[in-house]
C-alpha cells in the first residue's frame, strides 16, 4: 500500500476511508474534514479516531463532569486539578501527593491477566508523569456472581495480573474492594488506583514548550499490541456475535516498567525534563497531541525513528499502538546527552523522535514525507461534545416502591443467628484475604495500614511520621436504587473510612463505571450520580482532583448497576496516631457513633437472604458525616480510642465480627433500648462507626461527643472468645472465622 | 567504628531501600552497590535484597548471577565475608552455588504475602547470633517462587551439619522440602532465606513486629567483635 501523505490526501478528496470501522460516526468524520479543509490522511484518521473515542475524549460525559469544577469547594490544598494526568494535593511539610483511579474494565474481561496487569501499569505511569514516586496501589474490583463459571475464569486472572504486575513494581497494594453481583457478568469492573509522593517543586506537567526542545520517546519498543484498543474496545458495547478482540488488549512487562520508574525519577532528580506524558490509551497519538496542545502548540515528529518490535508496522499502527511501558519527555537540547546517559544506566531505550516547533501545527513525517498536519488542540482537547438525551427510567418508580424494609425478617433468635452467619459467609461479606494475600503489601517498608483495615495508610516521611491514607468505595446496588444518593453514599463511605483510621480527608478521585451513554436511562443515572457527587464534594469540602469515566459497560440491552467508585485521600500528621480496626484488648468499651434507622434498601441482608434489590438506599447526611469524621480524627489524635471501624454494607454485625476476628477477641453486645435487634445488627444507615474506648478515656470521649452533638451509644464491651448479643445469640470466634474466611478460598482456591 | 553493609541493586530489585533502612535502624551503615559495578566499596558484609532481578526472566536469580557485582560477592563470600540473601537474593545465592538447592514455583501456584512464623534452627551464623536456637519469630513472607528443593542427600547433609537455619511453622506456605525457609553454607557466613526480615524492623510498620531486626544486630555484633 502506498503512503497516504498530506499532499496525496489533498489531491484525492474522494478516496473512501474506514472511519466507521475505526469507531467514528459520520458527523465526526465530516467534522475532521472541515477542520482540515481536506480529507484526513490515514495517519490523521487514526489519530482522530482514537483521540475522539469515548475513552479519550469524554464526549458523552464532559457536560456532566464540568460540575466537578463548577461546584468545587474552596480548598487551598489543591495544587493541580482536573485535566492533568492526575490531580495533586498539598499534604504539608512541603510534600504533595498525587493519586488517581482509573478503569481497565473491557480489556480485563477479554484477557483478565493482561487487562488487569496493564491497568496497574497505566495508572502507575500517570502518577509517575506528575513527577511523583509511586508509593502504593489499590484495586476496586467487581465481578459477576461468585459461583458463575465465567467468574472462575475472570477473577483468578485479574487477581494474578494485578499481583504479577504490581508485585514486580515494588508497590504495596494497600486496599481496594472485591464485589460480586450478577450485573457485572460479562462486564467486570477492574479499577486501579495509584498514589504518588513528591515535593512541591517536583511537580511536572504534560506540555511541550520552548521551540527547539527535543521530544524523546523512552521505554519499551513499540509493537502491534493494543492497536485501536481505545476505540474498538473501550467505546463499543460487547456484541456476542462479533469477532474475538484479543489482539486489541495490550501486553505488559512489569520489569520494563520498574526500570522506567527508577529511570524517570532519576531524570526528575537531575531536572532534565521540561514536560512529560505517559503513553497509555491512544499511545503516541495521545502523547504527541496532548503535549503539543497543552504547550506552545507546535511539534514535529519523525515517526520512522520510533524503535519498533515489529518492523512491518505501518505509520497508522505506530500512532495507535498501545504498547506499554513508554513515556514521552520534552528535553532542552543541552540536556539530551545526560538524559540519554541515565536511560542507558537503567537499560532503557531512548530516542529523539522530534522537536517542539514555533508553529501551531502537529506535523508528523514518515521517511521525509508528511503524513500528519493538524492543529493539536482539535485532536486532544477540542473533540466532539455530546449532550446525550437522558430520562429517568420508567422502571425506577417501581424499583423504589419495592420496599426492602417490608421483607420478612427472622422470626426468632435462632433464625437471626443463622442469618448473621449466612450473610457473613456470603461472597460479598466474606473475608477477601485469599485475594489480597496475592498482593505484596509490605514492600517499601512504609505500610502502616493495609486491607482489611478501613483505609490503606503509608508513611511518607520517616523523620516526621507524616502519612497519607486512601480508601475506595462504591455501591452499585445503592446507586441503582437512587443514583444521586448512591454516589453520595460512595463518597460518604470512603470519606468515613479515611477518617476512621485517623486521617483528615482532603480530596477525591473517582472512577465512574456505567452502561451505554446511548441509553437515556443510563445517561440519567450518570447525570444524577455526577450531580450527587459534585454536590457531596462541595458539602464535604473535598474537591475532585481527577478521575476516569468508563461507559459502555453493558452486554446487549443490559447495563451494569451504575457504579461510581470514589477514592478519598487523607493526611495524618503522625502515623503513630493511626486508629486500627482490631479489638485488641479485653475490657475495651464499645460505642456506636451515629444513629441507626430502619434502612435495609440495597442492603447486604436483602441481597443474601432475599435476593432482593428494591426500595431506597440509606439516607445521606453530609453534615453528620463531617461531624463524625471530626470526632474520629480528634479521638485518634488525642488517644481517646483504641480501635474504630466504619459501618457500611452488612451493618453493625459485620463491623463487629471483622474487628473481633482481627483482634482475636470476642465482644458482649447489648441491644439499645427501643431498637429492634434485627435492625440494630443489619441496618445500613450511613454516618456510623463503632469505636473501642479504653475505660480511662470513656468520660473524655463521651463528653466530646456530647458537646459536639454526635449520638454515641454504649453497646458493649470487648470480652471473651465469642460474639454475644445478649438475649439473642452467641457465636464463637472459631465459628465466625470459619464462616467469614472459608467462602472465597472454597470458591476460587 | 561503623560497620559498612553493602546492599546490592539489580535492575528489578525492589527491597533495596527497605533493606538499607533496616541496616541503618540496626546501627550499621548502608552502602548502595550497583549491579554493573564490581567494586564492593570496602563493605564488611553484603545483603542481596528481594525483588524480581532482571524480571526473573529465564529463572529467578539466573541472570543476576552473572552480573559484575556478583563476581566480587562470590569471591568475598568464599573468603568469609557475611552475605545474606533475602527472597530473590536467596534465589541468586542458589544460582551462584554459594548455597545448595533451588527454588521452584509455590506448590499452590499463587503469589503469597503473609506474616510467617519461623523457628530459628541455627543461632550460630553471622546473621542469627542474636536469636536463640528454637526461638520462634514472625516475619513477612511474599513470593511466588519460594518452594525450596534439593536432592535427598543434600537435604540430609544440611540437616546433619545443622545448616538448616529457619523452618516454617504453622503450615508450610509453599511446599518447601522439610519445611525449610532458610539455610547457610558450611562456614556459616552465607545465609539465604525466603521470608523478609527487613520488613519486620519497626513496631508501627508492616506486621507491627520487630522480629527481623535480629539479623542485622547479629551482624553488627559479629563485625564489632571480630
Amino acid at each position: 500500500m502506498s503512503l497516504d501523505t498530506v499532499k496525496h490526501a489533498a489531491e484525492t478528496p474522494d478516496t473512501a476511508q474506514p472511519w466507521a470501522e475505526l469507531g467514528l460516526k459520520q458527523d465526526e468524520y465530516e467534522r475532521i474534514r472541515a477542520i482540515l479543509g481536506r480529507r484526513p490522511t490515514g495517519a490523521e484518521l487514526a489519530m482522530y479516531s482514537v483521540m475522539w473515542s469515548e475513552h479519550c475524549s469524554y464526549k458523552s460525559s464532559k457536560v456532566h463532569l464540568r460540575q466537578f469544577g463548577e461546584k468545587a469547594p474552596e480548598n487551598d490544598a489543591l495544587l493541580v486539578g482536573i485535566g492533568e494526568n492526575a490531580g495533586v494535593v498539598d499534604v504539608g511539610q512541603g510534600y504533595a501527593v498525587t493519586f488517581k483511579v482509573e478503569s481497565h474494565n473491557h480489556p480485563s474481561y477479554i484477557e483478565p491477566y493482561q487487562g488487569a496487569a496493564t491497568g496497574v501499569g497505566g495508572i502507575v505511569r500517570d502518577i509517575l508523569a506528575m513527577g511523583a514516586r509511586p508509593v502504593a496501589v489499590m484495586d476496586p474490583l467487581r465481578f459477576g456472581a461468585a459461583d458463575h463459571p465465567d467468574t472462575k475464569r475472570v477473577l483468578p486472572g485479574v487477581v494474578a495480573g494485578i499481583g504479577g504486575y504490581g508485585n514486580c513494581l515494588g508497590l504495596p497494594n494497600i486496599g481496594g474492594e472485591v464485589v460480586f453481583d450478577p450485573c457485572y457478568q460479562g462486564n467486570p469492573l477492574v479499577n486501579a488506583l495509584c498514589v504518588g509522593v513528591m515535593k512541591h517543586e517536583d511537580i511536572h506537567l504534560a506540555k511541550a514548550s520552548g521551540a527547539g526542545n527535543k521530544v524523546i520517546l523512552y521505554g519499551a519498543r513499540t509493537g502491534g499490541d493494543g492497536i485501536g484498543g481505545v476505540s474498538v474496545l473501550a467505546s463499543e458495547t460487547f456484541d456476542a456475535t462479533g469477532p474475538a478482540k484479543r489482539p486489541a488488549v495490550q501486553v505488559g512487562d512489569p520489569f520494563q516498567e520498574k526500570l522506567l520508574i527508577e529511570c524517570t525519577l532519576e531524570l526528575f532528580r537531575e531536572h532534565l525534563v521540561e514536560g512529560i506524558q505517559d503513553l497509555g490509551g491512544a499511545g503516541l497519538s495521545c502523547a504527541t497531541s496532548e503535549l503539543a496542545s497543552a504547550g506552545s502548540g507546535g511539534m514535529r515528529v519523525e515517526l520512522d525513528t520510533v524503535p519498533l518490535r515489529d518492523a512491518t508496522l505501518s505509520p497508522e499502527e505506530i500512532l495507535m499502538s498501545e504498547s506499554q511501558e513508554r513515556m514521552c519527555a520534552i528535553v532542552e537540547p543541552g540536556k539530551v546527552a545526560r538524559f540519554m546517559e541515565i536511560c542507558e544506566k537503567w537499560d532503557v531505550i531512548a530516542t529523539v523522535i522530534g522537536e517542539v516547533t514555533e508553529g501551531e501545527r502537529l506535523e508528523i513525517f514518515w521517511h521525509g514525507e508528511q503524513i500528519v498536519d493538524v492543529p493539536p488542540r482539535t485532536v486532544a482537547h477540542e473533540g466532539p461534545v455530546y449532550e446525550r438525551p437522558y430520562a429517568r427510567p420508567s422502571w425506577q418508580d417501581e424499583l423504589q416502591a419495592d420496599d426492602a424494609n417490608k421483607l420478612p425478617r427472622p422470626a426468632s433468635s435462632d433464625e437471626l443467628r443463622e442469618q448473621v452467619l449466612k450473610v457473613l459467609a456470603s461472597p460479598n461479606q466474606a473475608s477477601k484475604s485469599w485475594i489480597t494475600d496475592q498482593y505484596d503489601r509490605f514492600v517499601q517498608g512504609n505500610t502502616v495500614l493495609a486491607q482489611p483495615e478501613d483505609s490503606g495508610m503509608v508513611r511518607i516521611d520517616e523523620s516526621t511520621n507524616l502519612g497519607v491514607a486512601v480508601a475506595t468505595d462504591g455501591n452499585g446496588r445503592y446507586t441503582k436504587l437512587d443514583p444521586y444518593t448512591g454516589a453520595q453514599l460512595a463518597l460518604a463511605e470512603s470519606y468515613r473510612n479515611v477518617a476512621a483510621t485517623g486521617a483528615r480527608p482532603l480530596a477525591i478521585s473517582n472512577c465512574l463505571n456505567f452502561g451505554s451513554p446511548e441509553d437515556p436511562g443510563v445517561m440519567w443515572q450518570f447525570a444524577e450520580a455526577t450531580r450527587g457527587l459534585a454536590d457531596g464534594c462541595l458539602a464535604l469540602g473535598t474537591p475532585v482532583t481527577g478521575g476516569n469515566v468508563s461507559l459502555y459497560n453493558q452486554t446487549g440491552e443490559t447495563a451494569i448497576h451504575p457504579t461510581p467508585v470514589v477514592a478519598v485521600l487523607g493526611v495524618i500528621d503522625d502515623v503513630n496516631r493511626r486508629t486500627p480496626m482490631a479489638f485488641t484488648e479485653q475490657g475495651q468499651l464499645l460505642y456506636l457513633l451515629g444513629e441507626t434507622h430502619e434502612e435495609l434498601g440495597g442492603s447486604a441482608w436483602s441481597q443474601v437472604i432475599h435476593d432482593h434489590l428494591g426500595g431506597l438506599p440509606p439516607r445521606v447526611d453530609l453534615e453528620r458525616e463531617k461531624l463524625l469524621a471530626e470526632i474520629l480524627i480528634a479521638a485518634s489524635r488525642d488517644g481517646m480510642i483504641d480501635a474504630a471501624h466504619d459501618l457500611s454494607d452488612g451493618g453493625l454485625v459485620q463491623a463487629l465480627v471483622e474487628s473481633c476476628l482481627r483482634g482475636g477477641n470476642g465482644a458482649r453486645i447489648l441491644v439499645p433500648e427501643g431498637l429492634d435487634p434485627f435492625v440494630f445488627l443489619f441496618s445500613e444507615s450511613a454516618g456510623r462507626a463503632v469505636v473501642a474506648v479504653p475505660r480511662s478515656e470513656e468520660l473524655r470521649f463521651t463528653d466530646m461527643c456530647g458537646a459536639r452533638g454526635l449520638p454515641a451509644t454504649r453497646i458493649g464491651v470487648v470480652d471473651g472468645e465469642s460474639l454475644e448479643v445478649q438475649g439473642e445469640f452467641g457465636i464463637s470466634l472459631d465459628e465466625l472465622r470459619s464462616a467469614h474466611q472459608g467462602t472465597i478460598p472454597a470458591l476460587f482456591g | 567504628m561503623t560497620a559498612r553493609v553493602g546492599v546490592v541493586t539489580f535492575p528489578g530489585t525492589l527491597d533495596d531501600r527497605d533493606t538499607q533502612r533496616a541496616v541503618r535502624i540496626a546501627g550499621l551503615e548502608a552502602v548502595p552497590l550497583w549491579h554493573r559495578d564490581k567494586d564492593l566499596k570496602q563493605v564488611d558484609a553484603v545483603v542481596l535484597p528481594g525483588g524480581f532481578s532482571y524480571g526473573d526472566y529465564l529463572r529467578a536469580g539466573a541472570i543476576s548471577r552473572f552480573s559484575p557485582v556478583m563476581e566480587s560477592v562470590i569471591e568475598q563470600a568464599k573468603a568469609g565475608m557475611p552475605v545474606l540473601g533475602i527472597c530473590n537474593g536467596f534465589q541468586v545465592l542458589t544460582e551462584t552455588h554459594l548455597l545448595p538447592g533451588a527454588m521452584l514455583r509455590n506448590n499452590h501456584l499463587h503469589f503469597i504475602c503473609r506474616d510467617q512464623k519461623l523457628r530459628v534452627e541455627n543461632a550460630d551464623t553471622a546473621w542469627t547470633a542474636d536469636y536463640r536456637a528454637g526461638q520462634q519469630i514472625s516475619v513477612p513472607l511474599k513470593n511466588i517462587d519460594g518452594r525450596y528443593v534439593a536432592d535427598e542427600r543434600t537435604l540430609d547433609e544440611l540437616e546433619a551439619e545443622g545448616r538448616v537455619v529457619f523452618r516454617y511453622l504453622d503450615g508450610n506456605p509453599n511446599g518447601s522440602l522439610r519445611d525449610i525457609a532458610g539455610i547457610t553454607n558450611a562456614a556459616g557466613n552465607v545465609v539465604g532465606l525466603m521470608p523478609h526480615p527487613e520488613h519486620a524492623v519497626e513496631p508501627l510498620i508492616g506486621t507491627g513486629r520487630t522480629d527481623g531486626l535480629g539479623f542485622f544486630t547479629s551482624l553488627l555484633k559479629k563485625l564489632v567483635n571480630s
